[in-house]
């Protein structure tokens, strides 16, 4: 819940920033899909965890040495707008001067993302193929579980625990959402 | 979900606009914000939105596991066939220019394709990864 919040408040920022692309990802990946995916998990495990005792004395200080050095690391970067940053001076005169004229799109965004970049993306893609490969591979396919219960329909006697079952997780779903 | 007929209802207004807005981000993303990825996303929500209210059984017989599956991988094939496509036809792989006479409308093929291909993982891949998980039943 917290996180869907937190993703929706993003997007608003990212809105502010002019930055509409972010924004329609956030809000859609991160406050629609992520959350529902969130509370489908906690409906198929339950929402308690194994307490465990003395764990964060390790991940404690590992934590604030980690923090520490990533905050010490952004003293370095350029100010906040700066149009003398290397990011504002390498390549984006190119692409803010010529993208028109070379790929005849308006919004560089998309020219940099598709055209320039093509390869980036096709990467990005390969990568979201391979999530979804992991995914399927690793809680199985509709498919599979459709053929389970078919053995059940020719011997009546074994059917009616099978639904009894799959009656649980609804209610459990319909709680949880 | 079945007796909440308020959500029911308002999913059934809402669902179209967001189907119809993906395709628009998608289409238009060349002259608005958007693209294939943020296409695709919008698509996929507009699915698992329908699959929360109407049940995964319903969603999945308006797309079958096996339809997207196929489509998981048509998107990728797309995107590296493009490339394919320009290396036939004389350029490096992924240079658009090649792809009509005149450079820039080379280009706006490639990127249309392009993103077309990003669109079709990114939906597919969204609607699978939430079958997977609430068509966990047991």
């Amino acid at each position: 819940m917290l996180s869907g919040i937190y993703s929706l408040l993003t997007a608003g920022l990212f809105v502010t920033l002019d930055a509409v692309d972010v924004a329609f990802t956030e809000a859609a990946v991160g406050g629609g899909i992520s959350t529902v995916l969130l509370l489908g998990t906690l409906a198929l495990t339950g929402a308690d965890s194994k307490p465990r005792r003395g764990r964060w004395r390790v991940a404690l200080p590992v934590v604030l040495i980690t923090g520490g050095a990533l905050i010490y690391g952004t003293f370095d970067m350029p100010r906040f707008g700066d149009p003398n940053a290397p990011i504002h001076r390498h390549v984006v005169p190119r692409y803010i001067d010529d993208s028109l004229q070379e790929t005849g799109l308006p919004n560089i965004v998309t020219s940099v993302l598709a055209s320039y970049r093509g390869y980036d993306t096709m990467g990005e893609v390969t990568v979201i193929f391979t999530a979804g490969i992991g995914v399927m591979l690793l809680l199985g396919t509709a498919t599979r579980r459709r053929r389970r219960p078919q053995p059940a329909e020719t011997r009546p006697a074994a059917r009616e625990p099978v639904e009894a079952e799959a009656a649980k997780p609804e209610l459990a779903r319909e709680e949880g959402a | 979900m079945k007796r909440h007929i308020v959500l029911r209802v308002i999913a059934k207004l809402l669902i179209p606009p967001i189907l119809l807005f993906a395709l628009y981000v998608q289409f238009h993303g060349d002259f608005g914000p958007g693209g294939g990825f943020q296409a695709g996303v919008i698509f996929g929500a507009g699915f698992i939105l329908y699959a929360l209210i109407y049940g995964v059984e319903n969603a999945q017989r308006v797309a079958p596991p096996g339809v997207v599956r196929v489509l998981v991988a048509l998107g990728v094939l797309i995107f590296a066939g493009v490339g394919v496509v320009d290396l036939i036809l004389g350029g490096n792989y992924l240079d658009y220019n090649v792809m009509a006479a005149d450079p820039v409308a080379g280009q706006h093929i490639g990127i249309i394709a392009v993103e077309l291909g990003v669109g079709i993982t990114v939906a597919a891949v969204m609607m699978t990864i939430f079958f997977a998980f609430a068509g966990r039943e047991r």
